[in-house]
């Protein structure tokens, strides 16, 4: 696997050309990193996600994978670098989860080309690796939220990119997949994939992320290594309720994000 | 596990290729069927002699044993007409499954661009200047080839989702085409024009020779060659926009490519044998039936139902009654109670 450092400089992005989305947006992730996006609902975390594999294009900025723009790359060429997990959408056609995931062997086939043997065990491996086999046959859309988010996973493996973009691949897992996601997500990064993951689960950075970046009024608030970023304060600012931070010893030694209930009337305008 | 998984692919492949063997089997005796039925009855066997003497003809193995009238009846007659429709329904089915996979859509058919509504403004067009077949044909593809470039145009304006725009472009300019006919028909004389008019509306291959299927074949062959080779990518397409794009798929060009080569396999086929309708909407859904929502199987897969339908179909047209039954009667006729038997047994087929 090559390295592959992806750097973001600048980037603003807007629909329309007038309200951005988001701007001003910088951080780089080196090989083997990864860096969760955490912030609230709407803020543009899964739009600056689609900025990066160039499905929206920058209105602003520089997007650069090992020092060469995004938006200079054939889309083939830039799947083979970066790959994509949307959210979990229901297609229309039921397709069987092999052939979901064999759709990730696209960017190294050419266009009238069909997946060949190999491509077939490269899909068969994938689907191995995030323990999914007794759902191979399955068709896609009778599955689960969950299940579909982990044929996506093994469909995003299969295309073998060097950057993976993960848009809240935890979200509708129950807690066993999703530390049974967020230990693959561990492995792929030692691996030597780079990561960039946008997440609801502040909890969750401290089990994956080297660098944390916190959206929020259309930029980071804040930027930096895990263990600085995600602080009582920080969270507190971007969520607007009351977070506490504690630690969990005797053995389990983790971090646990426990945002306080307001009651209603005492809710910020 | 390894072993077994190695022998997926084998394994379903041979599954597919019974399946299309069986199909192609059918066509084949479909096709020879329609050489030997028909009003002027052929035995089976001496059309078997009289093909295989065209065959090695330049061995002189087949001694000429039957009246020189049934070469004429074959050749002339039958044989174009068979091929016709056996390649007319093949394109209408792989346009139907393209667009349906391109589209997102199991409800949409090959006419969702407006290309048939065009294309029977142009064949009414000849027909009321009383031009001759060539003519009229030709208007019929340009007008067909016209109306998607006006869909096309007028998706481009607006800027909002454009699978979306480009359907919604669609039946306006068919419905702008349609009204057009409409008035063609209007002003027609009854006596001369419009028996033709209605035809052309609902489909014939009564009226084809040779020299139609020579004109149309290899637009139609073109067509259907192109969207085969780019099929298996039809899956990706059919995932959305969002996907394809991240799968590394050209979405822009890859959506022109293969909604030209529909709209062209469409427009020819509308210019030789009129506006046939429900077949290019529910063999993609047998052919899903048999192999799956997979665009690589279901394609070949259509194909070959697509044929053997339409050439079922022509021979009931013209034989049932004494004078010929417009093709989209029948297709109606037969395509309604297969749909709603695939409705209900297909819930889990689409979405």
């Amino acid at each position: 696997m090559i390295s592959a450092k992806l750097e973001v400089d600048n980037a603003t992005f807007s629909y329309d050309g007038s309200t951005p989305i988001f701007e001003d947006i910088s951080f780089e992730v080196n090989k083997g990193e990864v860096f969760c996006i955490l912030g609230p609902n709407g803020t543009g975390k899964s739009t600056l996600l689609r900025c990066l594999c160039n499905i929206h294009k920058l209105r602003g900025g520089s997007i650069r994978i090992d020092g060469q723009d995004i938006s200079a790359l054939k889309p083939a060429h830039l799947a083979r670098r970066i790959g994509f997990i949307p959210q979990i959408h229901t297609p229309t056609f039921p397709y069987t989860v092999l052939e979901v995931v064999l759709m990730g062997r696209a960017p190294h086939l050419n266009m009238i080309a069909t997946p060949s043997e190999k491509d077939y065990r490269i899909a068969e491996q994938a689907i191995k690796t995030i323990n999914i086999e007794h759902i191979m046959d399955k068709p896609y859309t009778q599955l689960s939220g969950g299940q579909m988010q982990l044929v996506l996973l093994a469909r995003v493996l299969a295309q073998e990119p060097d950057i993976l973009l993960l848009d809240e691949p935890t979200s509708q897992l129950d807690i066993g997949n999703q530390m049974r996601t967020i230990a693959i997500i561990r492995k792929l990064a030692n691996d030597g994939l780079s990561l960039v993951v946008t997440s609801h689960f502040p909890d969750h950075a401290f089990l994956y992320a080297d660098k944390v970046g916190i959206l929020k009024d259309k930029t980071f608030i804040k930027t930096g290594d895990t263990e600085t970023t995600v602080t009582e304060k920080n969270l507190t600012r971007a969520y607007g309720v009351d977070v506490r931070i504690i630690h969990v010893g005797d053995g389990i030694n983790r971090k646990l994000v426990v945002p306080m209930v307001t009651p209603i009337s005492e809710f910020p305008e | 596990m390894r072993s077994a998984a190695h022998a997926t692919k084998p394994k379903k492949d041979l599954k597919n290729l019974s399946i299309n063997s069986i199909l192609a089997v059918l066509l084949l005796a479909v096709f020879w069927m329609s050489l030997f039925v028909g009003r002027y009855s052929i035995d089976p066997y001496t059309v078997l002699l009289i093909i295989t003497a065209q065959i090695l003809a330049p061995f002189h193995l087949v001694q000429h044993t039957w009246p020189a009238v049934l070469d004429t009846v074959i050749w002339q007659v039958r044989f174009p007409r068979t091929l016709a429709a056996v390649l007319v329904g093949a394109g209408l089915a792989v346009s139907g499954a393209t667009f349906q996979g391109t589209f997102r859509n199991p409800l949409v058919s090959e006419s969702i661009l407006g290309v048939s509504a065009g294309a029977l403004v142009g064949a009414s067009i000849g027909i009321l200047l009383g031009r001759g077949p060539f003519t009229i044909q030709l208007l019929s593809f340009g007008f067909g080839i016209l109306a998607v470039a006006m869909t096309f145009s007028i998706s481009r304006v607006y800027k909002a989702n454009p699978t979306l725009v480009l359907v919604l472009a669609g039946i306006v300019v068919g419905s702008l085409f349609s009204a057009i006919s409409a008035l063609i028909k209007y002003v027609a004389d009854p006596y001369s024009k419009l028996p033709d008019l209605v035809f052309w509306q609902m489909g014939s291959f009564g009226q084809i020779s040779l020299t139609d299927v020579y004109v149309t074949a290899p637009i139609l062959l073109i067509g259907i060659a192109a969207l085969m080779l780019v099929r298996w990518r039809l899956n990706i397409l059919s995932m959305g926009d969002e996907e394809a794009v991240a799968l590394g798929i050209d979405t822009k060009t890859l959506r022109i490519v293969v909604i030209l080569c529909a709209t062209l396999i469409t427009a020819a086929a509308v210019a030789i044998s009129g506006v046939i309708a429900w077949v290019g909407l529910i063999i993609p859904h047998i052919g899903r039936m048999l192999v799956g929502p997979d665009h690589k199987k279901l394609l070949p897969t259509s194909v070959l139902i697509g044929g053997s339908f339409m050439l079922g179909v022509d021979i009931i047209c013209r034989n049932v009654t004494t004078s010929e039954i417009p093709v989209s009667i029948v297709t109606s006729l037969i395509g309604v109670p297969i749909f709603l038997i695939l409705l209900k047994r297909g819930k889990e087929s689409w979405s």
